[in-house]
């Protein structure tokens, strides 16, 4: 009894360590004061003010779509490549799950100023661009990584049947196989679509002046204060993924696919 | 795509054609944006603004001010790891216990924290650890001695534990959860009591996970600038904080290549680890 209540509140304390800076921040947003070390009392106002931002609008602009594009990009690459590797010899096959493996063990930093000297070399303009590619670049191994359950657990009996039932190959594999994909699909693009979202470090070394994403932003503000305006941003976005989520969770369970989706699938 | 599938049961010359057209875009990307750009810290690192060769990059990590900066982050990581691997240990053993869904958890612990930003989470903590801030004022109320870790080496190691501590607890899930509950049950048949069942079945079982673990929050750790500089004012610096620095504000670029060579080296060393005990090439902890 003691135990299973210890094991409660242990999880339970792990959880308040995650949680409560993101609680700290959704009190900020309501904080009449200017500065986050007073409370002068509830308001509203910087959800108001938000919208007439423009500076900030401008960087969640930049963020959604970057996000956006850098997962559907890395969705395509990183489904088409997982499924050439299946019918890879082992050999090739481990040299290039080795190559996925570099973006995900390999140090932000490094992957960040790798690809900035890159740009450099090229002359690129850094902007939106090449934050672009970069994010594609670090998405892709997550996009492989919860495909390739998916592709393993293929029975490939289903799709000779299919065709021997008169479908052709594309008929087949879109009816057939890649219906048992599409968690595994959807899962990669949400992955990588929140690794996005949350990204600094590589922005910051890809990004050029004039372009900013909500953490660029974030990071120039650190040192003058943060803007009220950026607590309450956040926390409506926390928020409504948070109902979001609940809201899937809570659909009957037959229907519950993308709930499932949600998480990277390993087995 | 539907020809990918289709050559397991085609003749081989066909499946060769459309292997290499499918493998084509992934392999241009990778070689272009991950062995190149590698390949490019490299070529910087080794050579002077002149373009010579020269080792001075790699070896500048010796001079004083940067080796304190590579010990101290050393120093700090390793702290951080140990205390990921404790806290997560008795937390990751309690859920696959359980049999907590997978999912529920990775989507609470992993993916719901990082749609509030990671830079607003890390300087959240500035509130919560300052000498009036919230921590200060429960500990005030309940008489106990105040904590005043803000702007010190303490203050880093948290931000670092908080930020990487779920890449610790994914991988001990995973392992734990492979372990077949029989063995554990023979162990105990077998006469074992708890502190031996674990100590020699559950935790060599989870070893895979450990070092994945480890892998997974020490890289991360080593090489921050930004939990150093937002927790840590503006004096501690962190070796990341060098490399940036050379890149952002001195634009020494051949400098920062010089010294990010010596941190591959440590990056290299935790590929090997990885890749000795993931012998199933599952690839890392997700």
């Amino acid at each position: 009894m003691i135990k299973k209540y210890a094991q409660k509140i242990y999880i339970a304390l792990i959880i308040i360590f995650m949680y409560a800076p993101i609680v700290t921040l959704i009190v900020l947003s309501f904080n009449a004061s200017r500065t986050r070390a007073k409370w002068g009392g509830f308001t509203l106002k910087w959800y108001g003010e938000l919208f007439s931002n423009a500076d900030i609008m401008q960087a969640l602009y930049n963020t959604l779509l970057i996000a956006l594009l850098s997962a559907v990009a890395a969705t395509l690459i990183g489904t088409v490549a997982t499924l050439s590797f299946n019918s890879m010899k082992r050999q090739s096959r481990a040299i290039f799950m080795s190559i996925t493996n570099i973006p995900m063990l390999n140090a932000e930093i490094v992957t960040g100023i790798s690809l900035m000297l890159l740009f450099l070399t090229l002359r690129a303009k850094f902007g939106f661009g090449t934050i672009l590619l970069s994010h594609i670049t670090f998405n892709i191994p997550y996009v492989i990584l919860s495909v390739m359950p998916r592709v393993k657990q293929l029975n490939p009996s289903v799709y000779e049947a299919a065709l021997d039932l008169g479908a052709s190959k594309s008929q087949a594999f879109f009816k057939v196989v890649f219906p048992d994909l599409l968690p595994g699909i959807l899962s990669g693009f949400l992955m990588a679509f929140t690794m996005s979202l949350d990204d600094f470090v590589i922005t910051h070394f890809t990004k050029g002046p004039g372009v900013d994403t909500l953490s660029t932003k974030i990071y120039t503000e650190v040192k003058k204060g943060i803007k009220p305006e950026m607590y309450a941003l956040s926390t409506l976005i926390f928020i409504s993924v948070l109902v979001l989520l609940i809201l899937v969770n809570h659909t009957p369970k037959s229907k519950n696919k993308a709930g499932a989706t949600l998480s990277i699938e390993r087995n | 795509m539907s020809k990918a599938v289709s050559k397991k049961t085609e003749p081989p010359k066909t499946a060769y054609f459309n292997e290499k057209l499918m493998t084509a875009p992934y392999l241009f990307w990778s070689i272009a944006f991950i062995i190149i750009p590698l390949c490019m810290i490299f070529y910087y690192g080794l050579t002077d603004r002149t373009g010579a060769f020269t080792l001075e990059n790699v070896t500048a990590i010796a001079t004083a001010e940067h080796a304190k900066a590579l010990w101290l982050s050393i120093g700090l990581s390793i702290v951080s790891t140990v205390i990921c691997l404790l806290l997560a240990y008795p937390l990751a053993m309690i859920l696959a216990q359980k049999n907590v869904s997978q999912q529920s958890f990775i989507v609470l612990i992993f993916i719901l924290p990082m749609w509030m930003n990671f830079l607003l989470r890390t300087l959240a903590w500035q509130t919560l650890l300052e000498k009036t801030g919230v921590i200060n004022s429960i500990l005030n109320f309940l008489h106990l001695p105040a904590l005043n870790i803000i702007n010190t080496p303490g203050a880093i190691i948290l931000g670092m534990v908080y930020n990487f501590l779920p890449f610790m607890i994914l991988p001990l899930y995973n392992s734990l959860t492979k372990i077949d509950p029989n063995v554990v049950n023979a162990a105990y048949d077998l006469g074992a009591n708890a502190v031996q069942t674990f100590l020699r079945v559950i935790f060599p079982l989870s070893i895979p996970g450990v070092i994945s673990g480890i892998t997974m929050v020490f890289v991360p750790a080593l090489t921050t600038f930004v939990i150093s500089n937002l927790l840590g004012g503006s004096k501690i610096l962190l070796i990341g904080n060098v490399i940036e620095q050379e890149f952002t504000q001195a634009s020494n670029w051949h400098l920062g290549s010089g010294l990010s060579i010596v941190l591959m080296i440590f990056i290299i060393i935790n590929m090997v680890l990885t890749a000795i005990f993931d012998k199933n090439g599952e690839g890392t902890a997700l």
